[in-house]
């Protein structure tokens, strides 16, 4: 079943038009991994999937145009996680969770209980009890980022936006990052977009790949039918390997000298 | 497998978030409690010499049916309650709205040395307040002097110009090119009042005084006039406490929640500049209270704008009291200008401020 549907969208971003005429669909449930050189418009494509951007097209969500939501019920359903977010550095975990509610409280409000119980939830689930009281200012990468998530996830959303949930983060804190997300998918049915640069971790994770290139989409499909040697050599410039191994898993290796037109510019 | 998942779920309900509201009301119940003996130390202790004892015996014998007679002279009775009471209400109402408005800026504009006079209102008011001056304009309107209203009126039209200039060109996403827009308004309008104290070096002195702030009052007339101002601007911007924790996410994480960031910027500058101008209006451009005091609190422990906006209103008041005690005591007869106390407190406080926080932040 179709979850979002985008519909001949572009998407400005200031004066400048980043991401064209482009047709896509998620199902409900379903991981979709955006990838694409830098400046190809995957965080634009994220943030318009957020209605942060002014796009002309049509973004549905469940058949509902995403422009005609309103902002409450728009937050209550999708929830981006910002690459680089704000950790106002003297708040406490607890307080930065407790925002996420923030779509289900009255505009002058205060959180309730059942605000209460859901942050309590989340951070039962995130394993993030220990740092309830720790200030933002405190924590490791690692632990930051499942704080950022447990915000998103107090949303209550079934759509998760990441943009780039994994960078600065080593690889054990990587996998464990991106098997939260997919067990919370898995548990929650919850519909996930995520942008980034790891070709291989896209691969082990997401069910469908998008690839944009200079804002238009250029590939798209599974991890199998979109990461092959040719279509990423093309669009990212360089000369390199795909390997498959033998239990589906794709490994992008890099030749060291680049070929042809060598890398594009980088706009980002 | 079954005993191991209900004492993770006992365990779980255990773990429920605990409500806070009393822990607030007991923090914001000390502040109050500050407040109250500020205030009650303003209006013992002054150069006249009156008795404390006199003063709560006058009180006394005001409530009926306590049977309470006051030996207090017509004259000491008049200094307290004519020329000392409202001379610490006013200083409270000040500070307090001082010091919000400055917590609040530093929110909106995710900006810890962020003060009230960010977008040009001291420099607007200080216009206004010279232009009165020196062309000694004699009018009153409803009960207001000229010198207060122009100051006001100078100190709303400055904000007003900063706020279209920023808008203009940061397309009102961006709150840098809003303080950029107050620089450049802050500059012109001095330049103007520079301009115009030159020319008539005769008033000199009177602008100066003006600038140095006081809360010295000939009675209860610039309390009312101030008071509904204050209370209009501590209203708006004390409800909007919980929005200015979403805002310190930044504009992008804040609209993701739903929050409509513009409007709430809007209705905070708009608070802030009511607030402030009617401060100013009545009281000249006393500094510091409005960038130190939010960071007082801050240092105190307390983080999310539903409490440290009232916690500074709170902190505020008590400061400006108490700094307008000692302007009107140390020197006595003559009189200190609050705005040298609040410096002389402030201006190592905000040096401390400069070297704790990250100003990139």
């Amino acid at each position: 079943m179709t979850h979002i549907a985008l519909k001949q969208v572009d998407i400005q971003r200031g004066n400048r038009r980043v991401v064209h005429t482009l047709t896509l669909s998620v199902a409900r449930g379903e991981w979709l991994s955006v990838i694409g050189p830098n400046g190809a418009g995957k965080t634009t494509l994220l943030h318009a999937l957020a209605a942060l951007l002014p796009i002309s097209g049509e973004i549905a969500v469940e058949g509902t145009s995403l422009h005609a939501m309103s902002r409450t019920v728009r937050a209550q359903q999708i929830a981006l996680v910002q690459q680089d977010a704000d950790l106002p550095a003297g708040m406490r975990v607890v307080d930065y969770v407790m925002l996420g509610r923030t779509p289900y409280i009255s505009h002058f409000g205060r959180e309730g209980a059942d605000d209460r119980r859901v942050v309590s939830e989340v951070l039962d689930q995130l394993e993030l009890w220990d740092f309830a009281s720790r200030p933002l200012g405190h924590l490791s990468g690692g632990e930051r980022q499942r704080v950022v998530v447990a915000r998103a996830l107090a949303q209550e959303p079934n759509i998760l936006l990441l943009d780039e949930p994994t960078t600065a983060l080593d690889l054990g804190r990587q996998l464990h990052v991106l098997d939260l997300v997919r067990s919370l998918q898995r548990d929650r049915t919850l519909t996930v977009v995520s942008a980034t640069h790891d070709l291989t971790l896209a691969a082990a994770y997401a069910d469908q790949l998008a690839l944009l290139s200079g804002g238009y989409l250029a590939a798209y499909g599974t991890p199998q039918e979109v990461l092959t040697t040719a279509i990423l050599e093309e669009h990212y410039g360089v000369s390199l390997r795909v390997i498959r191994d033998n239990d589906g898993g794709i490994a992008v290796i890099p030749h060291r000298s680049p070929v042809r037109n060598g890398p594009r510019a980088d706009r980002t | 497998m079954t005993v191991v998942t209900t004492s993770r779920e006992a365990l779980t309900r255990q773990r429920t978030l605990p409500r806070t509201h009393w822990r607030d009301v007991a923090i914001l119940g000390v502040g109050v409690m500050v407040l109250a003996l500020s205030m009650l130390a303003g209006l013992f202790i002054g150069p006249a010499g009156v008795s404390p004892l006199a003063i709560i015996e006058d009180l006394g014998s005001h409530i009926p049916l306590l049977g309470i007679h006051s030996h207090m002279s017509a004259i000491d009775s008049a200094i307290v309650w004519q020329l000392r009471l409202p001379r610490v209400v006013l200083g409270a109402l000040v500070g307090g709205v001082l010091a919000i408005c400055g917590a609040a800026y530093q929110g909106i504009f995710r900006n810890p040395l962020a003060d009230p006079y960010l977008l040009g209102v001291a420099a607007g008011a200080g216009l206004g307040a010279t232009i009165a001056i020196v062309f000694a304009i004699d009018i009153t309107f409803l009960g207001i002097h000229a010198l207060p209203m122009l100051a006001f009126v100078g100190a709303v039209l400055a904000v007003a110009l900063a706020y279209g200039i920023g808008r203009s060109v940061g397309a009102g996403r961006s709150s840098s090119t809003l303080i950029l827009g107050g620089v450049a308004v802050a500059a012109l309008l001095t330049a103007f009042q520079t301009f115009l104290q030159q020319q008539h070096a005769q008033e000199l002195q009177q602008v100066y005084n003006w600038i140095l702030g006081t809360v010295a009052t000939a009675g209860w007339s610039q309390v009312l006039t101030m008071l509904p101002y204050a209370i209009v601007a501590i209203g708006v911007l004390v409800i909007h406490g919980r929005l200015l924790d979403v805002m310190g996410l930044g504009d992008d994480a804040a609209r993701a929640l739903g929050v409509r960031t513009t409007q709430v910027r809007v209705a905070v500058i708009t608070a802030v500049t009511i607030g402030t101008a009617a401060a100013v209006a009545v009281s000249g451009l006393i500094g510091f209270v409005g960038l130190i005091i939010p960071h007082v609190v801050r240092l105190v422990g307390v983080r999310s704008y539903r409490l440290l906006l009232p916690l500074a209103m709170l902190f505020g008041a008590s400061f400006l009291v108490l700094c307008d005690l000692v302007a009107r005591t140390v020197l006595a007869p003559s009189e200190l200008p609050i705005g040298v106390v609040t410096a002389v407190i402030g201006a190592p406080c905000f040096a401390f401020v400069l070297r704790t926080s990250k100003v990139s932040e």
